[in-house]
């Protein structure tokens, strides 16, 4: 059974909802028979193969034994930065040492599903200590968090302290009806991308993407851009759907990006929870330190360095594939000459506001957007030879 | 204080609207963007000895001046 990808998992997710939605309209909470549910699609999901299974158990425990160890740590030692990145390091181990593993020898070790995604909820928890906003974990809550399962395949990556907020509030009938409103919504339209747009496009790329011509690739740039953008949007609404039915309000993860007027904007509204999550926690950090160190003789030099260690740190974390490197660094550079040009440029600070201005500025946006697509599907990098 | 980060925010958003109206939406009016809001964070730390984090708000709860004001008045008390 996949998450969200198949008939079966449907029609348990239909029967196996019902009971939270009984206690969630009663004003009970939800909490406990969530975490029964996440455990049973996780068994359906991973069930065919054990060793999965045992591996994200051992990376839950690890990361739970860390964060604690890091607490006591940090009560001890306040903002210490060696112990800091010590801790740092060995949260991102297990993912690092599956990305290198699977680059070099084709199979990973320790691979689970959703590995990539439960790293984010980990660091953060540990950065979240070291600023001293973090000052006790509670292990379910901590488990619930990492393993929710709308959320643990592929996002949206939610915030510890936001997730247990959720937990501990209590939610009035009323609230509630509107949320599993919202919710069914939400996992209707998700389906609606899903399984008929971006199958749709799917078959634009198979049928009209393949062939040597000019006009083939451009057809495999906007149909790979739109079938990627309906197929993650898409899984991302019915996760953020079933959340809300759990009484979690996972955050949402797109917002209309092809109406972007710039590369800023675009990040702003595509995978939100992964931009807003380098922005809080790699961007911003690094920005403050380098302002604060003097690093930098100039402001904009500075950010120009700043946003191409994020984003190609964001492409790392895709891949170590050369073309997901080449990806975030291209996102790195467009948001870099996007800053510089929005604070240097009086014609863009004289034209700003104005429509056609802004038209323009939407049709260079959506073409850049659709060319880093098709860097990210590989296809780029084979045409120019770089594939090996 | 309030003028402070008033004075703070004019020479970030490089605008004076922003002491005109302290409820106004620094986002939606494109008058600060991630890199200023780091700057905000360090001056703040600067000049009052706060430290905020980058992850501790959500940008909806530091997306006026009047809500930034308020912000670090609960931090300093």
């Amino acid at each position: 059974m996949t998450l969200f990808g198949d008939f079966y998992f449907f029609i348990w997710a239909a029967l196996l909802l019902v009971p939270a939605v009984v206690l969630g309209l009663t004003e009970r909470p939800i909490k406990y028979y969530g975490a029964v549910v996440t455990a049973v699609f996780i068994y359906m999901a991973m069930g065919s193969s054990p060793k999965a299974i045992v591996n994200l158990i051992v990376y839950c425990l690890y990361q739970l034994i860390l964060v604690n160890a890091y607490l006591s740590v940090n009560r001890r030692k306040p903002r210490n930065g060696l112990l800091y990145w010590v801790f740092i390091v060995l949260s991102v181990a297990p993912l690092g040492i599956w990305k290198i593993s699977a680059f070099v020898t084709g199979h990973g070790i320790f691979a689970f599903l959703g590995l990539s995604y439960l790293t984010f909820k980990s660091v953060q928890v540990i950065i979240e200590i070291y600023d001293g906003l973090i000052k006790e974990v509670k292990p379910f809550d901590f488990l619930y968090f990492l393993t929710f399962f709308p959320c643990l395949s592929s996002g949206p990556i939610d915030r510890s302290r936001r997730f247990e907020g959720d937990l501990e509030r209590r939610i009035s009938r009323a609230e509630y009806a509107e949320l599993l409103g919202n919710g069914l919504f939400k996992i209707v339209l998700g389906m609606a991308y899903k399984f008929a747009l971006a199958a749709g496009f799917y078959q634009a790329i198979t049928w009209l993407g393949s062939g040597g011509h000019m006009i083939n690739h451009l057809v495999y740039m906007y149909s790979y851009g739109l079938y990627l953008f309906f197929d993650f949007a898409g899984y991302s609404l019915m996760a953020v759907g079933t959340s809300y039915i759990l009484g979690i309000k996972s955050p949402d993860n797109f917002n209309k990006p092809f109406l972007a007027t710039d590369m800023k904007d675009f990040w702003d509204r595509w995978h939100m929870s992964l931009s807003y999550w380098f922005r809080d926690f790699i961007f911003s950090r690094f920005m403050m330190k380098a302002i604060k160190g003097k690093w930098f003789k100039n402001k904009l030099t500075g950010a120009f360095v700043g946003f191409i260690i994020n984003m190609g740190v964001m492409g790392v974390w895709h891949g170590l594939d050369i073309y997901y490197i080449i990806y975030g660094l291209y996102h790195g550079v467009l948001l870099a000459v996007t800053e510089i040009y929005q604070k240097k440029s009086k014609f863009h600070k004289k034209h700003k506001k104005e429509r056609w201005y802004r038209f323009i500025s939407w049709g260079i946006t959506f073409n850049l957007a659709m060319f880093g697509f098709f860097i990210f599907s590989g296809k780029f990098t084979q045409l120019i030879g770089l594939n090996g | 204080m309030e003028d402070k980060i008033l004075e703070m925010l004019e020479e970030l958003c490089g605008d004076s609207v922003v002491r005109e109206d302290v409820n106004i939406n620094l986002l939606e009016e494109d008058l600060i963007d991630s890199l200023d809001y780091t700057e905000l964070l360090v001056s703040i730390e600067d000049e009052f000895g706060i430290v905020m984090s980058p992850s501790e708000f959500t940008r909806d709860q530091m997306d006026t001046p009047a809500k930034i004001i308020s912000q670090v008045k609960a931090r300093m008390s």
